[in-house]
């Protein structure tokens, strides 16, 4: 478990990043109270404070538009939804701010969805501030989010979790000196069967650059070679490192990968499945024939 | 959106049974379907209008349901789960506040799992709330202290540690206390639904959840006060009271607000001389249950820059004196003076009382000279329905098409504009004429001059025949306009209109003026203007006597005229004046005052005069005296038989009788002098077109600390809070 001491290690040094205008001694307080509290917080969000605080580089005077390739794509996503019901786009558009502004949102980025859908800024921030997908304060290139949900712990994610933080000196929500990685824990993100995992989304190269990568099948080891290879610049293999997908081929057990054949009497499928199969997904579509012209 | 369709669908009943009413039809029997449903609250059959929910069936019948988010006026939440109640046929209990009444629902309120449950909802709701009722201003008067007497437990399972919220910052007005939050939206709703602006709302979630603004921000509302009412916890508090008084201490004392001319109806709570604190009084035909800030927070103005005893100018500038010299010192400078050579001029806080005792008493004098500040002496005021709310503050709820012109009512009566607010959102169009302001709802902007009236009455105009083809139109006069020299100009052009586009029709005047100014109704009713000699008179006077006038022009008052001013403020008047005789303040006396539907109130004493000051009437009595002309009453009784015998509706109080309508003819008879009286193309501008008009109006709210505050907080932020909007 994560003890007090971490968790005012962590806050502290987060309140000292801040350019806040609450005074010391009312940051103190909450400190404190974060520490007595000897928890975490309700949700794993990246950001401590679901009120804005002044800083350097997001403030009254930060400034955000979108590009206008960006326009185009606001355009778009606000002509899914009717015209009454234009704050429908206002999460994609949120999330493409997000991509744009290397991965966080600032106030001007919030404001500026409020102008482009036309809704009082609180009903954003109200929007922001609830998703923990949506980070409020500056993010590496890298956000690393590790799996912490009951089946990737059973298989080991603790263990991810420590190398990560060995290894980039970094714990959940900070980021390392180099600007590379942020770190940070995700609930389950439906990959329990390759666990345990992490995902990382790479805000480098804007909204044309963006991923978001699930690594699966970890050991300690996989996990920083992963992000060796992305501090690298280089590619890792995304998915599970050990096997094609999910088929049962082994498992992660105390942090190694242990391949394994099932035995005949482990397996209930004998003979080839009878139909109807699914569509094979490596295969590209054949193109559809346009239906003929009516006559 | 859903707030809105519940909104409509009040809106659409309250309509219905105003035109019932209007049409004398609430006597009759009940048709086959009269719009109720039968349910059974209890075992009582209890019958409530459709479309009510659970909930206000069990107010009807008489049951009272707990509740903290729940409220009439704001928009469903369904959040706090406290109004739990058990429906037949409903697996679990239900939320009686956000459940519909259908025909024949059985409710039970008082079995065992509603107890239970309530007192489920209740453990929680206290998980996060701080043990700190000793020191929260909202001790004893808190629904969820209250409640917790009833459905709270004797002790806690809860061993973890309670979470922390940061306070945040709305303004001068309001006090935050946020870990008392309990999340039940109310202050969100009332700012985005009743005030429009849009501020507040809920950042994070779950444990971390927090209701504040997200960025440093003040509440820009001239209604924010209402949410301190609004909150059933101490999160939201008075900020210039706190600490100050603990409400068992304090008495009540119903009474009327004198800001503005709407009238609203307030309580003061006091402890000893002091007025702790104003909260509005529910009046549903004058301002529901909501109070303007300034009638709120000025109440500390009334113990700064009071006139407590007489003053004299002498060598040295005013210096104190008793009555009897300075009634000597105005019985000497009126002395060797002609009437003809006297004045008096009231200001905005005058009650009917005082005005009727000093227009007798200069009537006596042989004086006819009498005048109102902010320039409408020459208003004629023959006509009552010519300068009145004709079609009445609830009728404001019936109206579907309304045109302003000249006016702000966000600052001139923020309450009122709340109401307008409501209208606007449930469908009717509001356009204007003047000047534009940010009314915080969608007006139509038709152009700024008066020569945008003549567009409007030139044949085929679209918006002309769109307002006439409204059922129940109205048009709002602006007090800036009556204060206009080329007022009857625009007035003609105004009634032109309303002839034009039938605003006054069968059962329905649709012409209103919005007054600024608490006395003004009053001093026009009782004929407070200048007789026609005095207005032919070109000899400036050489006696001016102030009845708490202190906006009055410099033409009023000529530089070496002899000044008496009577009024409770040191504000400009008193600046001017050579013997000051003082007054009481609205909270200090029993005055009548009539809002601008021409509904007479009475204020009460709610605290002790100050000093040697005396109520305003019995001043003049007693000056008359002095002066050589004694007024023939002596009690409050005899003034009021007085000001029933000038203008008879002024006995009936809290009541509004509604004038006839004589306007028609009567602008048509003085067609000529307004054609002589050209108009300008200049904008027809509200009398408060910027906010610091409405936190500081007159004598009181300038002498305000708080009503100060506001103005800076809204005109410099704190370095890092971005100002108000620059316009409001
Ligand atoms: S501050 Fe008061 S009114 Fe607002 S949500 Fe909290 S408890 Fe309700
Ligand atoms: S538990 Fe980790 S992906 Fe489901
Ligand atoms: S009053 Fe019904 S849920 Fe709050």
């Amino acid at each position: 478990m994560r003890s007090a001491a971490q968790a005012l290690l962590r806050y502290s040094a987060l309140l000292s990043q801040q350019a806040s205008r609450t005074s010391a001694a009312a940051q103190a307080v909450q400190a404190a109270a974060c520490l007595s509290n000897q928890r975490w917080f309700a949700t794993n969000s990246h950001d401590i404070f679901n009120v804005h605080r002044h800083e350097a580089h997001n403030n009254w005077d930060t400034e955000f538009d979108f590009t206008d390739a960006n326009y185009e794509k606001v355009a778009e996503v606000i002509s899914r939804y009717p015209s009454n019901y234009k704050a429908s786009a206002l999460i994609p558009l949120l999330d493409l701010a997000q991509q744009q502004n290397d991965g966080w949102l600032s106030l001007a980025a919030m404001n500026r969805v409020a102008k482009v859908l036309d809704m009082p800024e609180i009903r954003v921030y109200e929007v922001a501030t609830f998703y923990t997908m949506f980070n409020r304060s500056k993010m590496g290139r890298y956000h690393v989010m590790v799996c912490g949900t009951t089946p990737c712990m059973l298989q080991g994610a603790k263990g991810i979790y420590k190398a990560l933080k060995e290894h980039l000196g970094i714990d959940y929500g900070q980021t390392t000196p180099d600007g590379m990685f942020t770190l940070g824990e995700m609930e389950c993100m439906g990959a329990c069967v390759n666990a345990p995992m992490i995902a990382v989304a790479d805000y480098g190269g804007g909204v044309e650059g963006f991923s978001y990568s699930y690594f699966e099948d970890l050991t300690p080891a996989d996990t920083v070679a992963i992000v060796d290879t992305l501090k690298k610049g280089g590619k890792p293999k995304i998915g599970s490192q050990h096997r094609s997908k999910a088929e049962p081929a082994g498992a992660v057990i105390g942090g190694k990968w242990v391949p394994s054949k099932p035995t005949p009497e482990q397996m209930t499928l004998m003979g080839e499945p009878p139909g109807p199969y699914c569509r094979n997904l490596d295969e590209v579509p054949a193109a559809q024939a346009p239906p003929a012209p009516p006559k | 959106m859903q707030g809105r369709s519940v909104a409509a669908a009040a809106r659409q009943l309250r309509r219905a049974s105003w035109l019932q009413a209007q049409r004398g039809l609430s006597a009759q029997p009940a048709p086959a379907d009269d719009g109720m449903v039968e349910v059974f609250v209890n075992g009582q059959a209890t019958k409530v209008a459709r479309g009510s929910n659970v909930l206000q069936a069990c107010d009807a019948a008489g049951v009272d349901i707990p509740r903290f988010c729940y409220h009439q006026r704001l928009s469903i939440a369904g959040n706090c789960r406290m109004c739990l109640v058990e429906v037949e046929k409903s697996p679990k209990p239900v939320a009686s506040c956000a459940m519909p009444a259908a025909p024949g629902m059985v409710i039970r309120t008082h079995t065992p799992l509603v107890k239970k449950a309530r007192e489920g909802v209740m453990e929680l709701l206290l998980i996060n709330h701080p043990l700190d009722c000793p020191i929260c201003d909202q001790g004893g008067e808190c629904d969820l202290q209250d409640q917790s007497m009833v459905f709270g437990s004797d002790r806690s399972r809860f061993t973890e540690v309670k979470r922390a919220v940061s306070d945040k910052n709305l303004g001068p007005l309001v006090k935050t206390v946020m870990t008392r939050c309990i999340h039940c939206t109310r202050c969100i709703r009332f700012a985005k639904e009743v005030a429009g602006t849009d501020d507040l709302g809920i950042t994070g979630r779950g444990r971390d959840a927090e209701v504040g603004t997200y960025v440093d921000k003040l509440l820009t509302s001239e209604l924010s006060g209402n949410v301190i009412d609004l909150c059933p916890v101490g999160a939201l508090t008075s900020k210039p009271a706190a600490f100050t008084y603990r409400n068992w201490e304090l008495k009540s004392t119903e009474s009327v607000d004198t800001s503005d001319a709407l009238g609203a109806n307030i309580r003061v709570d006091s402890r000893g001389v002091e007025v702790i604190r104003i909260v509005p009084r529910l009046n549903e035909d004058v301002n529901q249950e909501w109070i303007s800030d300034k009638a709120r927070f000025q109440y500390d103005a009334l113990r700064y820059q009071r006139l407590n005893v007489p003053y004299i100018k002498g060598e040295q500038g005013l210096q104190q004196a008793t009555w009897p010299d300075a009634f000597a010192a105005v019985a000497k400078a009126a002395g060797g003076l002609k009437g003809s050579e006297m004045r008096a001029v009231a200001g905005r806080l005058a009650d009917a009382e005082s005005l009727v005792a000093l227009k007798d008493l200069m009537n006596r004098l042989g004086c006819g000279d009498l005048r109102v500040e902010g320039g409408s002496s020459d208003f004629d005021a023959d006509v009552r329905s010519s300068y009145l709310f004709n079609s009445s503050v609830v009728g404001l709820d019936a109206a579907d098409a309304i045109l302003l012109v000249g006016c702000n009512p966000r600052l001139e009566a923020p309450v009122l504009n709340a109401r307008l607010r409501a209208a606007n959102l449930s469908g009717v169009p509001v356009a204007a004429v003047g000047e534009a302001y940010d009314l915080t709802y969608p007006v139509e902007q038709l152009g700024e001059g008066a020569d945008t009236l003549d567009k409007l009455l030139k044949n085929g105009s679209e918006y002309l025949k769109r307002f006439k083809g409204a059922s129940r139109p109205m048009v709002i006069v602006g007090a800036g306009v009556l204060q206009r020299a080329d007022r009857d100009a625009v007035l003609q052009k105004v009634h032109k209109l309303v002839e034009k586009a039938d605003v006054v029709r069968e059962g329905w005047n649709g012409f209103n003026v919005m007054h600024d100014a608490a006395a003004r109704v009053a001093a026009l009713d009782l004929g407070f203007l200048p007789s026609p000699r005095a207005r032919a008179a070109k000899a400036a006077p050489k006696l001016v006597y102030l009845l708490g006038a202190d906006d009055y022009s410099e033409a009023d008052v000529p530089a070496d005229a002899f000044v008496v001013y009577q009024g409770h403020h040191g504000d400009r008047g008193a600046a001017r004046a050579d013997v000051v005789l003082p007054g009481t303040a609205y909270t200090e006396k029993v005055g009548t005052y009539v809002n601008m539907e021409g509904r007479p109130q009475s204020t009460k004493t709610a605290t002790a005069s100050l000093g040697d000051a005396r109520d305003d009437w019995k001043v003049v009595r007693a000056l008359s005296e002095v002066l050589g002309a004694p007024l023939p009453y002596n009690s409050l009784e005899e003034v009021r038989r007085r000001l029933a015998d000038v203008a008879p509706h002024l006995g009936r109080r809290d009541a509004v009788e509604p004038p006839l309508w004589l306007n028609g003819e009567y602008f048509k008879a003085f067609a000529e002098k307004a054609r002589k009286a050209s108009t300008g193309g200049e904008p027809l501008a509200s009398s408060m077109p910027h906010f610091s008009a409405f936190y500081q109006t007159d004598s009181i709210s300038r002498a305000s600390k708080v009503m100060a505050k506001c103005i800076k907080a809204r005109q410099q932020p704190v370095p890092g809070v971005r100002a108000a909007s620059a316009g409001m």
